[in-house]
């Protein structure tokens, strides 16, 4: 006797007949088009989900209530009924005058918090005026080298009223320093401020590469301002755990949530060892994740994330509360899938992304400008991309029921999936002993080079289609559009100012402030002081940043 | 008389730490029969033509996104000529905007990849432009 026909279940009778009298004529008719179909981090998609794919699954334990662990269909009971996401534009171009005048600009227009991009000299800790900072001041970023820079940057820009993230790493105990003397000076109160400062160190390491210090001592100052903030800044998100660059750097979309939340992890176990309270810390420790092309699976991300993440602080480090668990995000389309060519198509790019990213739960979104493939945003591309997250907040319907895709036999799976991936990889880091370790060993870096080179190969197959680039590809573009550029006058500007600050600043005060940093850094007590002091008095970014070198020393990167 | 394997110097100059497509660039001219040098991030032009010049190079790719390259690509080819390295040469890849590639190309550099381009396109443009040695 056939046993399997016996055993089956009604469910798998009805597929198996739907297989062999609906699909297997369908088939015979119109073949499919391809053999396979992939994601966009080149994984296997089935042709149908149904309720067997998701029969492992218990409601109340893996899915449940928003507002409820795990957490998977959000923190919030209500989702977006009640408040939408803040909408925080990325933005920082020459000097703090125009980055000042873009900060207003985008407020004008309804944008409800404010994100700064340095430039590269100071995401690196140099003055405008080191010969390293030639043909860079002000392209990729503002320019900031003192308190004097960032006084003029956030000049009438009320800092206990308005959020502000800052995205800065390396040197981000000093960049913090300043923005808290400059609040001082406005008569905010630090308990008052809340916003973010990125100062994910691990992730310079494994990705985006701008880092300065050695591991270990890197880690130290992460710490110090954890610490620190807990006591002085108790609104404020110390940190903000990125996953985006990880991605960017081609890591798949299960990679960059298993590295960025073994990040989190290495931190909250490095915050525990100084003696922190979890309880205290963890809940104002936020996330950052990219928002790539590919729909449901970065819905399934952030899904996957908030799980995880929630499971994860329950297990290792034994906490129940509410707020340690709940895991908070931003999102920022990707930068990596723009095209030069035929830019326009990036605003829609740019909308289904972001659109992923809101149905995912975000509580913040960065949308990408269409002119960023070319260079850092006009004022027009910058409009479009705010007015891409209004549309979808006040016209879509998406934020009118929360986690409005919960349930989808597809999505379910899939979250499921990316979740066993990401903890396969915590096995494999944890046998390591650690992130800290798998760095040093350049585990996660190899990992994302090689799926950036699967990727190249794949599109350079036709695999993976990009329009306007390897299909529907022309050859006279119907639209130019107009791009920002920043010149070497911004330098001079930069120059010119610090030449003052030099000038008529307290240089005994200055000397002796940087040596304070200095012995606080050898008797490894917290910086976080000794850094605002330095700050007050005008001792330059270069000139803090070089009192730790001597200190601590600087990273060389190992060949991978 | 065997001709000796192309040799290439990935080079990456200036603050960014971006290295996905240099990375990606090394490991495909390799995977074409090439000897790849890569030089690590955040070298100087002075570096660049220093490496080259000991790496005896036909060619140097420079990967640049952060808007420095016209400070930075020509003074590297600037460094090769003056080291004698009349030969070898300067390829550039990133963010470049169009108005900006006359200038480069006017300055010595032999050809700037713009972001969308396949790995085999720069492999046939080395193997079309390199001169055979022995």
């Amino acid at each position: 006797m056939p046993e399997t026909k016996e055993s089956s279940s009604p469910a798998e009778i009805a597929r198996e007949t739907w297989e062999e009298q609906t699909l297997k004529p369908a088939l015979e008719r119109h073949p499919e088009r391809k053999k396979s179909f992939q994601t966009v981090s080149l994984d296997e998609v089935e042709r149908l989900y149904t309720p067997a794919d998701i029969a492992d699954l218990d409601f109340a334990r893996d899915i449940s209530f928003p507002g409820q662990f795990p957490y998977t269909r959000g923190i919030h009971p209500t989702g977006y009924r009640g408040k939408l996401w803040t909408m925080r534009q990325f933005a920082g171009f020459s000097t703090p005058e125009e980055t000042n005048a873009r900060f207003k600009y985008l407020m004008d227009q309804g944008q409800t918090g404010l994100s700064v991009a340095y430039d590269l000299p100071t995401l690196m800790g140099y003055d405008a005026d080191s010969p390293l900072s030639e043909g860079e001041v002000g392209k990729c970023g503002v320019a900031v080298s003192s308190l004097a820079d960032m006084e003029v940057l956030f000049d009438g820009i009320p800092l206990e009223q308005v959020t502000v993230s800052q995205t800065i790493n390396a040197p981000a105990s000093v960049l913090l320093a300043m923005y808290l003397v400059v609040a001082e000076k406005q008569g905010a109160r630090w308990e008052k401020i809340s916003g973010t400062l990125q100062n994910d160190i691990l992730k310079e390491y494994i990705a985006q590469k701008e880092w300065i210090y050695p591991i270990k001592p890197a880690m130290k100052l992460v710490v110090d301002t954890f610490e620190f903030c807990t006591d002085r800044v108790p609104r404020y998100n110390p940190i903000s755990v990125s996953g985006y660059h990880i991605r960017e750097a081609g890591a798949t979309a299960a990679q960059e949530l298993a590295f960025t939340l073994r990040d989190g992890i290495e931190y909250v176990a490095w915050g525990v060892e100084a003696g922190l309270d979890v309880d205290r810390f963890v809940p104002r420790m936020s996330f950052f994740f990219n928002a790539h092309n590919d729909f449901f699976e970065e819905i399934a991300k952030y899904r996957a994330a908030r799980r995880i993440w929630s499971r994860e602080m329950k297990n290792r480090f034994g906490s129940n509360y509410e707020r340690t668990l709940q895991m908070r995000f931003h999102t920022q389309t990707a930068g990596v899938s723009l095209t030069v060519q035929q830019p326009l198509n990036n605003i829609v790019r740019v909308a289904i992304q972001a659109l992923a990213g809101v149905l995912g739960g975000t509580q913040s979104l960065h949308t990408d400008a269409y002119d960023e493939a070319l260079a850092l945003p006009t004022d027009r591309a910058a409009l479009i991309a705010l007015r891409t997250q209004q549309i979808i907040a006040e016209e879509t319907g998406v934020a009118n029921t929360v986690d409005p895709l919960g349930g989808s036999y597809y999505l379910e799976a899939l979250t499921e999936k990316m979740e066993q991936e990401a903890l396969e990889y915590f096995r494999k880091i944890d046998a390591m002993g650690g992130m800290v370790a798998a760095i040093e060993k350049g585990f996660p870096q190899r990992e994302i080079q090689d799926s950036a080179y699967h990727y190249q190969k794949a599109v350079e197959r036709g695999e993976q289609v990009i329009v306007g680039v390897n299909k529907y590809a022309m050859t006279d573009e119907p639209s130019e559009v107009p791009i920002l550029v920043i010149d070497e006058s911004v330098r001079t500007h930069q120059v010119e100012r610090l030449e003052q600050t030099r000038a008529s600043r307290d240089a005994g005060a200055v000397a002796n402030a940087l040596d304070k940093l200095r012995t606080a850094a050898k008797k490894n007590e917290n910086t976080m002081p000794a850094t605002i002091e330095a700050v007050r008095v005008y001792a330059t970014l270069g000139e803090i940043c070089s009192a730790l070198r001597d200190v601590y020393g600087i990273y060389e990167e190992p060949a991978f | 008389m065997s001709t000796r394997k192309i040799r290439v110097l990935v080079a990456k100059p200036g603050l960014d730490g971006h290295d996905r497509g240099a990375k990606v660039i090394a490991r495909a001219l390799r995977d074409a029969g090439m000897e790849v040098i890569y030089t690590g991030l955040r070298q100087t032009p002075e570096m660049i033509a220093a490496a080259a010049l000991q790496e005896d190079v036909d060619a140097v790719g420079v990967s640049i996104l952060s808007g420095a390259h016209n400070t930075l690509c020509p003074r590297i080819v600037q460094l090769l000529r003056e080291k004698g390295m009349d030969n070898v040469l300067v390829l550039v890849g990133g963010i470049v905007p169009q108005e900006d590639l006359p200038r480069l190309k006017e300055q010595g550099v032999a050809e700037i990849f713009l972001p969308g381009t396949s790995t085999e396109e720069i492999v046939k443009f080395l193997h079309d432009n390199v001169k055979p040695r022995e």
